[in-house]
């Protein structure tokens, strides 16, 4: 039962928890929380969508080939990253190595975090997939 | 290439995460990314090989974090030849795939059936060369969660509800693997394998208990995974509605559960543990040698050509279990070498059942009746392929066996010489039951030529040859194994 009180409630939210999860996923470095635990958040609000209003307009706003495309584009992102360490001629995942014009520890934090960001962008999609998946598939 | 351990894993992830994106719009390439993966792996994997040849094990630690604090890869001659027989098998099974699945699998499907693919061979990679018992753990989850997804993608009847007894027992399975690592890191305060191995006789000392109950969860958790003998009930309906190449990389499957018990055994627990303490090699070479016998004789009784090949796996895992129990050098060799030679033929084997029912629409084994002269090229690899299995010279079959023998012959249990012998005969007669209806049964209507097409074709004909080729120069794959077992046994 979708009334116009959830309705009102959720559309206000929504931005709210987005800039929320945002916020977690940028911070995860240096606080508590990270790409997963934002990811999980942006997409939970995306789901809120699809329960207070239906899935279809859950799905005008983030299409299937849209979620899909995130979800390999997060998991290529972490994997390049990963090996961009070994194409500087360290080994996997040792980013302090990448030639960027700061110090090592910064390099390494900076590639942390788009580490979480491209996480975030992969749990995002996973999650409200998951979701919208097994709805459709129940209606 | 120093980095080819972590490159031989990375190679079929990356492309499983590729393959979505390009899946959208062009599904057509989806095949050659996976093709291209896999064909990295093997060449990654040659590498590595060559490597531990030329110097010995290699160590490789993750991000620059030094062992025992970050991941490190440990790839010794053991690990260099599972990776080899995975990437290699894999690679064949993929290229099966194409023509397959195009007609086996619903619409639509390619895209995530060849994700599910690459996800499951780089999981299966994970586990071969990884040295931290964690990042084993989460390997094996990988390629598990992939293995459930590809299991009922045909569709078949009840296809759900064998996916789905298979995740229940293996999760049950997974769960128990990360208890008992959760056990060890409590009583030790490390993951890696290495570490561990030189930590827990003092463990030992202190909290036998933990220690034994750990122990007690690895060997069910790699029973599970590796359908033995009693902990198998999940694998016969998980193969009979599996599509042919998933049947492959179950097999595989199995053939890495094994090595995951071989590596927590002997790198981790190592041989006063588990022949001194508690006796839990004998115990395996006991449960094996019920498997052998169990597996062969149930295989006789079916009537369902894949249901078939399921039990003689079933057996087959018995042997290479026969093999780690024995826990002598020949023994180990024998089971070690009989991954190799198992993979090959049953890959084989699963591969002709599966061009059969492609072309000619058959599981019924009565059915294959004068199968041998519609499908010349193919019912002769089956023949090969069979020899091997029952361990007919000059087969690496045959060679496999004969180690295996000699090793139970060295440890002076002539009951176990006396159920290797017997279980091969039992094998001899389960495929000579369908040989002998391929070639010499009745033919009905008209006989028609009709190979498989040549994608199919070909990964059957290398992996029949294989069987016979390796089983001559058995040589090329001991110059691994060899190494491997003597690392194994610290000798």
């Amino acid at each position: 039962m979708t009334t116009v009180i959830i309705r009102t409630t959720a559309r206000i939210l929504a931005p709210f928890i987005q800039l929320f999860g945002l916020y977690v996923i940028v911070h995860g470095p240096i606080s508590p929380g990270g790409g997963f635990q934002g990811g999980v958040i942006v997409g939970a609000s995306l789901i809120l969508l699809a329960l207070s209003y239906d899935l279809a307009s859950a799905e005008a706003r983030a299409g299937h080939a849209i979620r899909i495309a995130m979800d390999s584009t997060g998991s290529l992102l972490f994997a390049g990253i990963g090996l961009l360490s070994l194409l500087a001629g360290g080994v996997f995942m040792d980013y302090g190595i990448i030639p960027l014009p700061l110090p090592a520890a910064q390099v390494r934090a900076l590639m942390i975090l788009l580490i979480g960001m491209a996480i975030g962008v992969h749990i995002m999609a996973l999650v409200s997939t998951l979701f919208l998946h097994m709805a459709e598939d129940h209606e | 290439m120093e980095n080819a351990p972590i490159l031989v894993v990375m190679a079929p992830f990356i492309g499983a995460y590729l393959i979505p994106l390009l899946g959208l719009w062009w599904e057509r390439y989806c095949y050659w990314v996976a093709a291209a993966a896999t064909g990295l792996s093997v060449l990654f994997s040659l590498t590595l090989v060559g490597s531990v040849l030329a110097q010995g094990t290699i160590y490789y630690t993750v991000g620059g974090w030094e062992p025992p604090w970050g991941i490190e890869l440990v790839v010794d001659p053991l690990s260099a030849f599972m990776c080899l027989v995975v990437s290699l098998v894999s690679l064949l099974a993929g290229a099966y795939s194409r023509s397959y699945i195009k007609k086996e699998l619903p619409e639509g499907k390619a895209t995530s059936y060849y994700t599910m693919m690459l996800l499951l061979t780089g999981g299966l990679l994970g586990v071969s060369v990884t040295g931290d018992l964690f990042n084993l753990f989460v390997m094996t989850e990988i390629f598990s969660v992939a293995a459930y997804a590809l299991v009922p993608m045909m569709g078949r009847k009840g296809s759900f509800l064998a996916s789905y007894r298979y995740l229940i027992l293996a999760s049950i399975g997974t769960s128990l693997l990360l208890l008992g690592t959760g056990y060890l890191y409590m009583v030790t305060g490390t993951l890696n394998m290495a570490d561990l191995a030189a930590r827990l006789p003092v463990a030992y000392a202190y909290h036998p208990w933990v220690v034994l109950a750990a122990l007690a969860f690895f060997l069910v958790a790699f029973g599970v995974k590796s359908a033995l003998f009693p902990l198998h009930a999940w694998l016969p309906d998980v193969y009979t509605v599996a599509p042919a190449p998933v049947a492959v990389l179950s097999t595989l499957v199995t053939k890495v559960g094994a090595y995951s018990l071989i590596r927590v055994l002997f790198s981790v627990f190592g041989m006063p543990l588990i022949t001194g303490a508690i006796p839990v090699a004998p115990a395996l070479s006991w449960m094996a040698a019920a498997a052998i016998l169990a597996g062969s004789v149930v295989a006789l009784q079916q009537s369902d050509i894949m249901r078939m090949l399921a039990y003689s796996s079933v057996a087959h895992i018995g042997y290479v279990m026969l093999g780690i129990g024995l826990a002598v050098q020949l023994g180990l060799t024998g089971g070690i070498l009989h991954i190799l030679s198992h993979a090959l033929a049953k890959g084989c084997l699963f591969l002709c059942a599966g061009a059969v029912m492609y072309r000619a629409g058959i599981r019924r084994i009565d059915d294959f009746r004068g199968l041998g002269y519609r499908m010349p090229l193919t019912m002769a690899a089956f023949t090969l392929a069979a020899a091997s299995i029952a361990g007919i010279p000059p087969t690496v079959g045959f060679m496999s066996k004969f180690y295996l023998a000699l090793g139970a012959m060295e440890t002076g249990s002539w009951v176990l010489v006396a159920v290797i012998v017997a279980g091969s005969l039992l094998t001899a007669l389960v495929y000579l039951r369908v040989i002998l209806l391929m070639y010499f049964g009745a033919r009905e209507g008209p006989q028609l030529k009709e190979e498989p097409p040549l994608g199919m074709l070909v990964p059957i004909v290398t992996l029949a040859l294989a069987c016979a080729v390796l089983g001559i120069f058995v040589r090329v794959p001991l110059s691994l194994v060899g190494p491997g077992v003597r690392v194994l046994l610290g000798m």
